[in-house]
């Protein structure tokens, strides 16, 4: 079984980080937290740019760094493309210079992937001829990615790599994130602090707070659970999978299947068949005990209670269990005491919007 | 023009040149150095390199002459010693144009984004590679103007190759010296075509780097 499993320690001031955990080795870990948790110091320590971090790292057998061993590669040893929040292009170098940098010095029989290939998912063929500023925020951002992949890494570390990014370039870059997500097979560390970027773009979620190791684990999981400080975020809900059963053309609808039941959602532009991932924020469920009469509501499911913590601030939590998927729903302390909600109790959930996913 | 002044042109050259040379491969690791470390002495460093700036260059010209003498700290690895030498003049000249040399190389490694170099080291490049590859083309222009104003300042050098150097047509007799004889001859002809070309020459170098930087700075 491959794995990332590490433990850093690192003090500066009156921050300390001490991490410790055994990640999986495939797919995208998100490691989110509030700004200051230690999120990036952690990828630094793993990418051997803090010289005063002390540990131990093994990249899937292959050890990094082993402080009580006196071990420490420094970073031009390790096999990892780094993707930090600027794109850090070499202001001398042309685009294909850029992306070659990591290429030219990764021996011969250690390169992987194909530069062409990557200039494709990333939609940078048209740019190699030239300067970094003659470049957008984007454009910019997808050639560092593309630079840090053709290092041939065996981890991909990405630093809230659209921080800097205005709304229009993040969702200009994200569908080449997804897309990277599904074709790349090297592990990918996603550090954020946006529960929206990481639930389009994650397998497995870290939560991180004031430099240490919250929890962790798969992340519908993560997402569904209501006692993690994401559960307060304004963007949580929970992640349903589902699968492409119909599409209503005189309605410009598709209908989707989850083992609670269906939901209908604005055409995609899938075949019938396909998985596919939807999230529902819980602030777009309201409860019902009866099931409602005539709205425009198109979703309602049938579920029950399992669970409910006060947020404060007059807010509830609500985890509902629909068939099997586990949904969080929001609502006012108000309306829990005026339906009487208890664990148990089975209620019907109006879902007012979904974000579809991928 | 005499050939005595065009031997004093042809020295002033040579010496201009060596001096840049050697300025250049000793100034890049001390200014380097000096942009990277938090070290407690590099204050002392800095200062002692600044020196010759504000010194009279008797005052720097003296100590070298007593350092190149026969038996002086220098001068003694050499049996005549190296006062009235060219080899003299090269070292008191990399001594006093060192701040010209130093100062722009420090800036302009001092303004290179610790990040560039962080992404190149993820990009496998060690730390000699990250200086040639990345640190070296970015400080172009301080290199330029740490050559242009070490050769220029060392073309305008008077007083220190005054005590050190002495006189000897052929050898040390650099062009500021052959001018001041020609004032002193009252051969005011020669002076001021030596003078003159001088100028220009101090003009047009300065002219050259600082349009040169101008353009950089816009691009």
């Amino acid at each position: 079984m491959s794995s990332i499993a590490f433990s850093f320690k690192l003090e500066r001031g009156d921050f300390q980080l001490n991490a410790e955990a055994q990640l999986p080795g495939t797919g995208v870990t998100a490691l989110f937290g509030t700004s200051g948790s230690g999120k990036t110091s952690l990828l630094r320590c793993i990418a051997g740019l803090e010289q005063m971090g002390r540990g131990r790292i093994e990249i899937n057998g292959e050890c990094w760094q082993d402080s009580a061993r006196g071990l420490f590669l420094p970073s031009h040893q390790r096999a990892l493309g780094y993707v930090f929040q600027e794109a850090l292009l070499f202001p001398h170098l042309r685009v294909k210079a850029n992306l070659e940098y990591g290429w030219q010095r990764t021996p011969a029989n250690k390169r992987k992937g194909d530069s062409n290939h990557i200039c494709d998912i990333l939609g940078i063929g048209e740019l190699l001829q030239r300067y970094p500023h003659q470049l957008s925020g984007g454009e910019k951002q997808r050639v560092a990615v593309g630079r840090a992949l053709l290092n041939s890494p065996q981890l991909l570390l990405m630093d809230e790599p659209m921080a800097a990014l205005d709304r229009a370039r993040k969702a200009e870059i994200m569908p080449y994130l997804e897309r990277l997500h599904a074709e790349a097979d090297i592990p990918i560390l996603y550090v954020t602090h946006d529960l929206e970027e990481l639930a389009r773009i994650a397998d497995h979620l870290v939560l991180i707070e004031k430099g240490q190791i919250l929890k962790q684990g798969p992340l519908t999981d993560m997402l569904a659970s209501i006692d993690l400080p994401i559960a307060k975020d304004e963007d949580a809900g929970a992640i349903i999978k589902t699968q492409i059963t119909q599409h209503d053309d005189e309605y410009h609808l598709t209908h989707l299947q989850f083992c609670g039941g269906e939901i209908l959602v604005s055409r995609i532009k899938r075949a019938v068949g396909e998985p596919l991932n939807i999230r529902i924020h819980a602030r777009d469920i309201s409860l019902a005990l009866q099931p409602p009469g005539e709205s425009s509501i198109l979703n309602v499911v049938q579920a029950t209670v399992t669970e409910m913590v006060d947020q404060g601030a007059g807010r509830f939590m609500v985890r509902l269990d629909a068939g099997g998927t586990p949904l969080l729903a929001r609502i006012t302390h108000k309306s829990q005491s005026r339906l009487g909600l208890e664990a148990g109790m089975p209620v019907y959930a109006q879902i007012k919007s979904v974000a579809v996913s991928i | 023009m005499e050939s005595a002044d065009i031997s004093a042109l042809w020295v002033t050259l040579r010496l201009a040149l060596t001096t840049t040379l050697i300025l250049l491969l000793l100034g890049t690791p001390l200014a380097w150095w000096l942009s990277q470390t938090q070290s407690r002495i590099k204050t002392v460093i800095e200062a002692l390199v600044a020196l010759p700036l504000v010194l009279p260059p008797t005052v720097l010209g003296f100590y070298l002459l007593i350092a190149l003498a026969p038996g002086g700290i220098i001068g003694g690895f050499s049996a005549h010693g190296l006062a009235f030498s060219f080899t003299g003049l090269v070292i008191g000249s990399v001594l006093y144009s060192l701040p010209f040399v130093v100062q722009p190389l420090q800036n302009a490694f001092g303004s290179i984004n610790r990040l560039h170099l962080e992404a190149a080291s993820t990009l496998r490049a060690s730390p000699l590679d990250r200086f040639f590859s990345i640190v070296l083309p970015l400080s172009r222009p301080g290199f330029i103007t740490a050559a242009t104003l070490g050769f220029a300042h060392t073309v305008g050098e008077f007083g220190v190759v005054l005590m050190i150097g002495g006189n000897i047509p052929g050898e040390t007799q650099v062009l500021s010296i052959a001018i001041y004889d020609h004032v002193e001859a009252l051969e005011y002809a020669q002076a001021h075509w030596l003078s003159g070309g001088l100028l220009l020459f101090s003009f047009i170098i300065l002219f050259l780097v600082y349009r040169q930087n101008n353009r950089w700075a816009h691009s």
